[in-house]
């Protein structure tokens, strides 16, 4: 480009300017897209939460004094961002040991496993938390095996209960954790194990001093995603827990849908939207400090 | 050898034999008793029989699926044998898990440990078998010192050059004091320089420690150089197993013949034998004796005779036992030239000269005689099947 318009100014640094200097355009309508969908109704989802009352007539931080004055709407948040940690705390639990059968396994199995992991994604969240109501209800499986079992005199409340919950959002989260894990695994060198052995550690040591460490990038990544996926599992949240219990998206619903107070379902899904950002945040410094870390 | 001390002397000075010597004990003897390897339908390794004398550096040498490294791994303990019996000094040890037999072990990618620093992974087994905090600090600086690397002590696998990384991984697998050791194509990834400095330096430690040390390589010059006795593997067999002379002067096997080194290889038909040496007569026209290591071998039978090129001399007056044949092209490779002369069948042997200096070469199209340096550096096989 420079070459053509100024043939005197040819060199290495003004050669290589055009290329950076006209890339940037080809970002240009993603980036239009991101402003008109996203920024503009962020920053009115702001500008909402600024109004100090329902009807929006004057402004004021009224709302957020009122969140953060009330036990009830941090109790909620609370409740929803611990919920979070409970189902990915559990998640990388169960997560962890099926990664790792993934990639000790033979090409046959690997495919029958990748399916049984892809396949949550590959149904509806609405049909897969209905299957949870199902399998969780008085008359559910979990309860008829129990009574059948002589486990139980009468059927447990196993739905609307947290435990249920966390349980569903465990299973439909799963993927979001073990792909990352499973990614990171693959890249371990067999041989750091081998020579691991052959070294006099144990099975165990090897994995907590070789494989646990080498994959906690994935296992960051595995929990990022999982933990926000969770939060904000609005149907699952609200069709496993029922009416008993509250977290933040279902609390942003009822004031939005229910109440019509704009102002502060505004507010809260700001709070929301921070506090979640700031866990986040916290896992990334996490997962920057593994990276330096591994691969220092 | 020289050089690459001189250029490390600056930053260490003299090492401390007597102390290091004492710190890893001397070599036991390896027996490999009749393994055999399946995996599934395909054996990888057939009825192999190895005894490996305390302190003696043996290089497993073979092509690509010949099995070397599934015998190394069999030795090692990472994979259990079909059949067979793994002795380590005066143990079975089939029964052991790699810790429990005592072996170091130089993986070709190293696999030393990314998170750990230098000093880490050296002392990575000391750590993993309970030793003191003292002595595991001790320890890690004798083994850093001996492979010359205190300087990086601190530093990540990653950081380091690919000599620098060996080192360390050798460091690592000697840390332990392991009484064999296992090296699994361990300058594969050096180039060509460092190689020869590399080999080298583990074969004056492994001299100095008297550690009986088995290492697997596809390279024949590697193996050629540093091992004391090569085991020359084909398809899961061993083919031979002697000193690298005897590998490479007196081959008991057609495909020993072909892989170590370079040899001609010419057909013809046993005319007479007699005390391990057999008449061979060519298709090139010519009647030659050659020594017949399998002696199955009968009069009558097709036969494959090998000669070296450089066993070869271009003849100047005509006697008997001489190929006849014409230059077709001249590859002067500085100290030696070869010649790649068509024989009256229409067969092509090789054969090299010393270069004089000054001396023309041998143009295209001149007709030459060649003949043997002596009846003992031909060797007659018989045909294989297929072949």
């Amino acid at each position: 480009m420079t070459a053509i318009t100024a043939p005197g100014l040819a060199g290495p640094a003004t050669a290589a300017r055009p290329r950076i200097g006209r890339e940037w355009t080809l970002a240009l309508p993603l980036a239009a897209f991101f402003a008109v969908f996203f920024v503009t109704p962020l920053l009115l989802l702001v500008a909402v939460s600024l109004y100090a009352d329902a009807e929006m007539t004057r402004f004021g931080l009224d709302q957020y004094i009122r969140f953060f004055g009330d036990a009830f709407n941090l109790a909620v948040l609370g409740s929803t961002l611990l919920l979070g940690v409970k189902v990915t705390a559990l998640t990388l639990l169960f997560g962890y040991p099926l990664a790792w059968l993934y990639t000790r396994s033979g090409p046959r199995m690997q495919s029958a496993l990748i399916l049984v992991i892809i396949l949550p994604l590959l149904t509806s969240v609405v049909v897969r938390t209905f299957a949870w109501i199902v399998i969780l209800g008085r008359d559910g499986i979990v309860n008829n095996l129990l009574l059948s079992l002589g486990l139980a005199e009468t059927p447990l409340r196993l739905l609307y209960t947290e435990g249920g919950l966390v349980a569903a959002l465990v299973q439909v989260q799963m993927p979001l954790m073990v792909l990352p894990l499973i990614t990171t695994l693959s890249r371990l060198d067999p041989n750091l194990l081998d020579a691991s052995a052959a070294l006099g550690a144990g099975p165990w040591r090897g994995f907590l001093k070789v494989t646990l460490p080498l994959s906690l990038p994935g296992i960051v990544a595995g929990c990022l995603l999982t933990y926000a996926a969770a939060v904000t599992a609005f149907i699952t949240q609200s069709l496993v827990g029922g009416g008993q219990m509250l977290f933040m998206p279902q609390y942003i619903y009822q004031q939005t849908i229910t109440l019509h107070n704009w102002p502060f379902a505004a507010a809260i899904s700001i709070v929301f939207m921070v506090s979640v950002l700031g866990v986040v945040m916290l896992f990334n410094l996490l997962g920057r400090a593994s990276k330096g870390y591994v691969h220092a | 050898m020289a050089a690459l001390q001189s250029a490390r002397s600056h930053r260490h000075p003299a090492p401390q034999p007597a102390e290091e010597d004492s710190a890893v004990p001397a070599g036991v003897a390896v027996t490999l008793d009749g393994i055999t390897h399946r995996f599934g339908a395909s054996t990888a390794v057939d009825n192999v029989t190895l005894e490996i004398k305390a302190g003696e550096l043996v290089a497993l040498l073979g092509p690509s699926g010949c099995g070397k490294t599934t015998l190394l791994r069999i030795l090692a303990g990472f994979q259990a044998q079909t059949l067979g019996r793994v002795v380590i000094g005066d143990r079975v040890v089939d029964s052991l898990p790699p810790a429990g037999r005592g072996v170091g072990i130089v993986f070709q990618n190293y696999a030393l440990f990314p998170h750990m620093t230098v000093a880490q992974n050296v002392a990575y087994g000391l750590e993993a078998r309970g030793a003191a905090r003292d002595a595991v600090r001790a320890r890690v600086e004798a083994m850093l010192g001996l492979v010359k690397l205190d300087a990086m002590r601190d530093r990540f696998p990653k950081q380091l050059s690919g000599g620098q990384q060996q080192r360390v991984a050798l460091a690592r697998a000697l840390a332990i004091q392991p009484s064999i050791l296992l090296l699994d194509e361990p300058f594969a990834a050096l180039d060509k320089n460092l190689r020869l400095d590399m080999q080298i330096e583990i074969k004056q430690l492994q001299r100095r420690f008297g550690i009986t040390t088995i290492m697997v390589t596809h390279d024949q010059e590697e193996a050629l150089s540093m091992a004391d006795r090569i085991a020359v593997l084909s398809r899961g067999k061993l083919e031979q197993f002697g000193t690298p002379e005897d590998v490479y002067d007196r081959p008991e096997t057609l495909f020993v013949n072909g892989f170590v080194g370079s040899a001609n290889q010419l057909r013809g038909r046993v005319v007479r034998t007699s005390g391990g040496v057999a008449e061979v007569a060519l298709e090139a026209g010519t009647v030659l004796s050659a020594v017949t290591p399998d002696a199955v071998l009968t009069a009558g039978d097709p036969a494959i005779l090998c000669v070296r090129p450089e066993n070869l001399r271009l003849a100047t007056e005509a006697a008997p036992q001489q190929i006849a044949g014409t230059v077709e092209l001249a590859l002067p490779l500085g100290p030696v030239v070869v010649y790649e002369v068509r024989t009256a069948d229409g067969g092509q042997v090789k054969v090299t000269e010393p270069r004089v200096a000054g001396a023309a070469l041998r143009a295209p199209g001149t007709a030459v005689r060649l003949q043997p340096i002596s009846p003992q550096t031909c060797r007659a096989f018989a045909v294989p099947a297929g072949a």
